[in-house]
């Protein structure tokens, strides 16, 4: 756990893609997800961010 | 005198073109070859998103080009996102693109295991279960719809045989509970012989040798499938996955031939919403919109899954 801070702090890529990745996920969980609506109309600006995220991220140092 | 081709086709460069191509670096005439495919690659792909994106924060309606367009900022994202036919939708399409992965991976996977054994006919088998891959969604559309057919279809006698149900008692393509599960079925029948052929290719691709120093171990059948079979076909089927999970999320031609998204919107999957938003009520800067949430969907899905499927690689 220590060493997944460490790789956040240090902007490592592997962590950061981790984070990006979780982001993704949860946004599409939420978009396709038939319990809350709020969820839902939340889960575009959660996929979106990961997206990004995971483009920017993708490019620092392993 | 050489006569190599490169030393032909010098000699038959006229003499001024060759002076000036003697003129330019390596990464200059490299540019050169590459241009028009970076140029084709901005008109064809980039452009038409940037564009769309731009048309997505806007009222525009492409059957109305000379009323004057409205910035209307994130609205479009809002309605789509707050809306909850658009949302029923987004079920439709998950219930759909869940169940057909699922089915195809364990029942190409299956197959894959089966035609992979050395048996008389291997090679016909393998023809005819890919008969259904090389149909047009069209024709499988209507196949279908003649085979769910509550009075003269064959699937319902099926069921009929092994249940004991009326045949006539229930329609696949009409009840709003069966529907989502006749395109599931239909997709399933189209569609799995392609995760066969994927998994047939991983699992032809395994060294017998790897099996024979198994044996010599004693590891049982069992133990072999779990720790030779499945790890080395693993990169092959999350391919599978990949391309029939872009493709599953965007089905449109199938599903509107076989139910055209009902009963109600039970089988509304969202290119079928989008294409209605788009070309039958025109409100193309709402459905550029809806387009953009989809794309950024999937393309980080894909993002994520290609990132899977590398570290699967390199294990």
């Amino acid at each position: 756990m220590s060493g997944f801070i460490k790789g956040l702090l240090r902007l490592r890529r592997g962590p950061w893609e981790m984070v990006a990745s979780v982001l993704i996920a949860a946004g599409v969980v939420m978009l396709m997800q038939p319990i809350w609506i709020t969820l839902y109309t939340w889960s575009f600006v959660i996929t979106l961010t990961g997206t990004v995220m995971f483009i920017i991220v993708s490019h620092f140092p392993e | 005198m050489t006569d190599t081709p490169i030393d032909k086709a010098a000699q038959a460069t006229p003499e001024p073109l060759a002076r000036r191509i003697r003129g330019l670096s390596d990464r200059s005439i490299a540019w050169i070859f590459v241009a028009p495919t970076i140029f084709l690659l901005l008109a064809v792909n980039i452009f038409p998103l940037i564009w769309t994106i731009r048309l997505s924060f806007t009222d525009y309606r492409v059957n109305r080009p000379n009323r004057e367009v409205e910035w209307v900022g994130l609205r479009n994202y809002e309605r789509i996102l707050t809306d909850p036919d658009v949302w029923a939708t987004m079920q439709a399409t998950a219930h759909f693109l869940i169940w057909t992965i699922v089915l195809q991976v364990l029942i190409g996977f299956a197959l894959a295991y089966l035609i992979n054994k050395k048996f008389r006919g291997n090679d016909l088998w393998t023809t005819i279960i890919v008969f259904p891959m090389m149909l047009s969604p069209a024709v499988v559309g209507n196949f279908w719809t003649f085979l769910y057919q509550p009075q003269i279809g064959l699937f319902n006698y099926v069921i009929a045989f092994f249940t004991g149900a009326d045949p006539a008692s229930f329609s696949m393509i009409g009840d709003v509970h069966l529907a989502p599960w006749a395109i599931v079925i239909a997709d399933t029948w189209m569609w799995t012989p392609f995760v066969m052929l994927i998994c047939l290719a991983g699992l032809r691709s395994i060294p017998d040798s790897i099996y024979e120093a198994a044996e010599c171990d004693r590891a049982s059948k069992w133990r072999q499938f779990w720790t030779i079979t499945v790890p080395m076909v693993l990169p092959f089927l999350m391919l599978a996955v990949l391309f029939r999970g872009i493709e599953n999320f965007k089905m449109f031609d199938l599903v509107v031939q076989l139910t055209g998204g009902g009963p109600g919107n039970t089988t509304t999957l969202t290119s079928i919403d989008l294409k209605r938003e788009a070309f039958e009520k025109w409100r193309t800067g709402y459905s550029s919109a809806y387009a953009v949430i989809l794309f950024v969907t999937v393309f980080g899905l894909a993002s994520i899954y290609v990132k899977a499927l590398n570290k699967v690689k390199e294990r």
